[in-house]
C-alpha cells in the first residue's frame, strides 16, 4: 500500500553491518562513576531534584523537566550523589550534570512511577507519560518526543512512520531492537497511535533489514493494521523528509514540518522505549549502543546505563593500540570525538572507531572539477558544486538565497563522492554558522 | 588497557567512495591506449613522435606554468590533455608544431583561466584550433595513406622540418590521399563502413577507428569516469540528423553510418564533450548539452566551407555550457514548484 520508490540521489557505502548485526544485545556492567548530564536532549536542561551526597535509588528521577522544552533525567543506578556540576559533553561544550557513585552491592531494583496504561489511559495521559518518562528521539537528534506528539489543533496525523530504516553505515541498533523487543515496538506504535490519532501508520525498513521489520509484523495483534515497507539500502533513506517522499509520494515545504503534510516520524528504538517503559511508568535508564569499527576488539550491541563513560565503554569492549579517530553515529554524519572523557547519552546510537589504518591523514584537497557527482548524489536535489564554490568566496547570502543552503541536512553525500576531496559539509556548516551570526547581528543592531 | 593516543579529529563524513581526480585521469589514459596504439601501427613512426610530442609538450608547459612548490603534474589532467590534443594532429604534422600547440593548449587553454578546474574550453581544443588557424594548410594536408609500407622505418618529410620551415601546401598534397571526410565533401567520394569502423583509412591520428573509441568510451562510461549522457546525446542527435537526412536526399548527404563513423566524431563525442570541467553538472544540462553539439555537427559538415565540424561543436558547446547550467538549475526538495 505504502510506495517504496527510491528518492533520487544518495549513495551505497559498503554497510559493515554484518559483524554487529548477528549478536544478542549485551548488558553493560556500571562504570565506576556515571556521568549524568541534565541536559541530553534539544531544549532546555532537567533541574536538577537531589542534593550532593544524597542516595537515590535506580531509575528515580535526577532532575525534573523545565518546562514544555524539556525532559526528566533518570537516575541509571542505585548511587550516591557525589557531585552536581558542569560536564563535558560531546559536542565540546559543558552542560549541568550529576556524578553519580554506582552502590557495588545493590540489587539495583528500577524504582517504578505511576504506571501508563493503554486501555485506560487518554492521548494527553500518554504524551504526559512520555515525557515523565524522560523519552527523546533517540535516533540522534534527541528531540523531546512529547513535544512531537503534541501537535497544533489544526494539524492530523494521515501516516505514523515508525522509522527502521537505518541507513549509516556500521550501526546496527535498531536492527537488534526490533529483533529481540519486537512486542515492545509493537506496544509503543499502540500508545503512539493513541497518543496521535493517526489514520495509518507504517514501518519503514531498508531492504537489507527485512527479517527485522517481519519479527516486528509477526508480533502485531490481530487488529492492529501495521503494515512494513521496505525500501532499498540506501543512504540516507533514515531521512525523515526522504522517507516521507516515498512513503506519501509528497515533499515537506521547506522551512516546514513533516506534519504539515500529515506525517509523523517516529525511531523504532524509540518505540521499543516507550513500549518498555510506559507500563511501568518507568523513565529511561540505559539505551542500546552499537560499538564497532576495525578499533574495537569486540564489536556489538551493548545495553549500556546513560552517564557510562566512552572511555569505560572502549576499555570495556577492548580496542586497538592505534586508535586514531572515535566518532559518534555512523561515519556519513557521526560526531568526531575529540576526548574520550564524555559521557553515553541519550541520543547516541552508536559509536565507530578507526584505527591507522582507516585514516592516514586527509586526502589533498584538489580544485573542483565540475564533475556533476555531487550533484547527482544530493538527495535533496540541491547543487553542492555551486554551494561549494560560492562558500569558498564568502557568498553566504547567496547560498541561501539562490542556492537553498537550509534544505542541507549535512548527510554528507557530496563530500563523500567528490573526487576532488573536498570538505563541503563542512564548508556549508561554516556557511550556516556565519549566517547565524549575521542574522543575530542584525537583530541586536535594529534594537534602539 | 589504559587508552592514551591523542585522538584526530575531522570532520563528517568519515568514509570515501575512493575516487580521485588522478583516478579518473588514470582511468581516461587506459581508455585512450588502444586508439595510441592503433594509431601508432596505422601511420608508424610518425604518429609515434606525433604523441610522444604532443603529450611531453604539454607536460613540460604544466610543469613550467604551475609547477614549483605542490606541482600538478601528479593529478593526470596534463598527460590526458596531452594524449587527447595528440589524437587530434594529423600524423605528418611538424614536430615543432605539435610542440608549439601543445604549449598554447596548457597555457592558453588551460593554466590562463585559473588552471584544473577553471578552464572554459577543452585545452586540447584550443591548442588544435590554434594550430587550425595558424597553419591551416599543414593541419589540412598533412595526411598518411594508412599502413604504408615503409611506415617503421622512414619518416615524412614534413615530420622533422625546421620551426618555419615547413614544406608549402604543395608538399603536403604530395604526401597522400585525403580523409574519408574531405574526401566526400570535396571529391564526392564514399568510404565503406566497414573501412571507417575499424579505421583502416587516413585521417588524424585519432579520427581513424572508430570501434577502439567506442570501447575506450565505453569503458569510461563504465567505470563511470565519464557522463554517459553525453556521447549519447551527441551520437543520437548525429545518428537521427543524418538519417533523416539522407531519407530526403540519398545523393546528397552521407548515411548515418558515415557521419557516426568517420572524422572526430567519436574521440569529441567520448573524450573532448566529456571534459567535466567544459560540460555541465546536471542530467537534463548533458542532453541539453549533447544536443546543441550534435547539431553543430551536422550543420558545419553538411553546410559550410570544413570537412570536419566535431571540434568547433565541442568548443562552442562549452562555451554555452555555464549558460545550460544556469537554465537547468536543479529544484530543491521542499521548493515551491510542485511534488516530486
Amino acid at each position: 500500500m505504502w510506495g517504496r520508490s527510491a528518492f533520487r540521489g544518495g549513495i551505497t557505502p559498503a554497510t559493515h553491518k554484518a559483524q554487529t548485526r548477528t549478536q544478542r544485545i549485551r548488558q553493560f556492567p556500571f562504570a565506576p562513576l556515571l556521568e549524568v548530564p541534565l541536559l541530553q536532549h534539544a531544549g532546555r536542561p532537567a533541574l536538577p531534584v537531589v542534593r550532593e551526597g544524597a542516595e537515590v535509588e535506580r531509575g528515580s528521577v535526577l532532575g525534573r523537566a523545565d518546562g514544555e522544552r524539556s525532559v526528566p533525567v533518570h537516575a541509571p543506578a542505585a548511587g550516591r550523589v557525589q557531585r552536581i556540576a558542569l560536564m563535558p559533553s560531546v559536542t565540546g561544550a559543558m552542560v549541568p550534570g550529576i556524578y553519580l557513585e554506582p552502590f557495588p552491592g545493590a540489587t539495583q531494583e528500577v524504582t517504578s512511577g505511576a504506571a501508563c496504561d493503554l486501555a485506560s489511559a487518554s492521548s494527553e495521559d500518554i504524551i504526559n507519560a512520555v515525557q515523565a518518562a524522560g523519552i527523546v528521539g533517540l535516533g540522534g537528534a534527541a528531540f523531546p518526543t512529547h513535544a512531537k506528539l503534541r501537535m497544533p489543533p489544526d494539524r492530523r496525523v494521515r501516516l505514523l512512520i515508525i522509522n527502521g530504516a537505518e541507513c549509516e553505515p556500521w550501526l546496527t541498533t535498531d536492527y537488534r531492537v526490533m529483533l529481540e523487543q519486537p512486542a515492545d515496538v509493537v506496544l509503543g506504535v499502540r500508545y503512539l497511535l493513541k497518543a496521535t490519532g493517526a489514520e495509518a501508520v507504517v514501518l519503514a525498513v531498508e531492504e537489507d533489514g527485512r527479517e527485522a521489520g517481519e519479527a516486528v509484523l509477526a508480533a502485531a495483534p490481530e487488529g492492529l493494521s501495521l503494515q512494513a515497507s521496505f525500501l532499498p539500502t540506501r543512504y540516507p533513506q533514515g531521512a525523515e523528509k526522504l522517507l516521507i517522499r516515498a512513503l506519501l509520494g509528497v515533499e515537506v515545504p521547506a522551512g516546514g514540518l513533516p506534519i504539515d503534510v500529515g506525517a509523523l516520524c517516529i525511531n523504532v528504538a524509540t518505540a521499543a522505549e516507550i513500549g518498555r517503559l510506559l507500563p511501568f511508568g518507568r523513565g529511561i535508564q540505559e539505551r542500546v549502543v552499537t560499538i564497532t569499527g576495525p578499533g574495537v576488539l569486540d564489536s556489538g550491541n551493548y545495553r549500556i546505563p546513560i552517564g557510562t563513560p566512552l572511555r569505560f565503554a572502549l576499555e570495556h569492549v577492548g580496542t586497538a593500540v592505534d586508535l586514531t579517530r572515535v566518532f559518534l553515529g555512523g561515519p556519513m554524519m557521526g560526531q568526531p570525538l575529540a576526548s574520550l572523557d564524555v559521557p553515553i547519552t541519550k541520543g547516541i546510537s552508536g559509536f565507530v572507531a578507526f584505527t591507522s589504518a582507516e585514516y592516514s591523514g586527509a586526502a589533498r584537497v584538489q580544485p573542483c572539477i565540475h564533475c556533476g557527482r555531487c550533484v547527482q548524489a544530493c538527495p535533496m536535489t540541491l547543487n553542492p558544486c555551486q554551494l561549494g564554490l560560492l562558500a569558498r568566496h564568502g557568498e553566504v547570502e547567496a547560498m541561501r538565497r539562490q542556492f537553498h543552503l537550509d534544505a542541507c541536512f549535512e548527510c554528507g553525500c557530496c563530500a563523500y563522492v567528490c573526487p576532488s576531496h573536498i570538505p563541503l559539509v563542512q564548508e556549508f556548516r561554516a556557511a550556516k554558522a556565519q549566517l547565524r551570526r549575521l542574522a543575530t547581528h542584525e537583530v541586536t543592531e535594529e534594537k534602539p | 588497557m589504559t587508552l592514551r593516543a591523542p585522538l584526530t579529529i575531522a570532520p563528517a563524513p568519515h568514509v570515501h567512495a575512493g575516487t580521485s581526480v588522478a583516478w579518473i585521469m588514470l582511468h581516461v589514459v587506459i581508455a585512450l591506449i588502444p586508439a595510441c596504439v592503433f594509431a601508432v601501427y596505422l601511420f608508424g613512426l610518425a604518429a609515434l613522435l606525433t604523441l610522444l610530442v604532443a603529450t611531453l609538450s604539454c607536460l613540460a608547459a604544466e610543469r613550467l606554468l604551475e609547477g614549483g612548490a605542490g606541482s600538478t603534474l601528479a593529478d593526470g589532467s596534463a598527460l590526458v590533455t596531452g594524449l587527447i590534443y595528440g589524437l587530434t594532429l594529423p600524423p605528418a604534422l611538424p614536430l615543432w608544431m605539435v610542440a608549439m600547440g601543445g604549449f598554447v593548449a596548457m597555457a592558453i587553454g588551460k593554466t590562463l583561466f585559473g588552471g584544473l578546474g577553471s578552464n572554459a574550453f577543452n585545452p586540447a581544443l584550443v591548442g588544435r584550433v590554434f594550430l587550425q588557424a595558424a597553419f591551416p594548410a599543414a593541419m589540412t594536408g598533412a595526411w598518411l595513406a594508412p599502413l604504408a609500407a615503409e611506415r617503421f622505418v622512414t619518416l615524412p618529410e614534413a615530420t622533422l622540418a625546421g620551426p618555419f620551415l615547413a614544406p608549402d601546401s604543395g608538399g603536403y598534397d604530395a604526401l597522400t590521399g585525403p580523409t574519408p571526410l574531405g574526401d566526400w565533401k570535396f571529391a564526392g567520394g564514399e568510404t565503406s563502413t566497414f573501412d571507417l569502423a575499424l579505421g583502416f583509412t587516413s585521417g588524424s591520428l585519432g579520427e581513424t577507428s572508430a570501434l577502439l573509441l567506442l570501447l575506450g568510451g565505453l569503458y569510461l562510461v563504465w567505470v563511470k569516469a565519464a557522463n554517459w549522457r553525453i556521447p549519447a546525446a551527441i551520437l543520437l542527435t548525429v545518428a537521427i540528423c543524418a538519417s533523416l537526412l539522407h531519407g530526403i536526399d540519398p545523393q546528397r548527404y552521407p548515411s548515418a553510418s558515415f557521419m557516426l563513423l568517420s572524422g572526430g566524431l567519436m574521440l569529441g563525442a567520448w573524450f573532448m564533450a566529456t571534459d567535466p570541467v567544459a560540460s555541465p553538472l546536471s542530467a537534463t544540462g548533458c542532453w541539453i548539452y549533447g544536443l546543441v553539439i550534435g547539431l553543430l555537427v551536422v550543420l558545419i559538415r553538411l553546410w559550410s566551407g570544413q570537412p570536419e565540424g566535431v571540434m568547433y561543436a565541442i568548443l562552442l558547446g562549452n562555451a554555452i555550457s555555464p549558460h545550460i547550467d544556469r537554465w537547468t538549475q536543479p529544484r530543491p526538495y521542499g521548493a515551491a514548484g510542485g511534488g516530486p
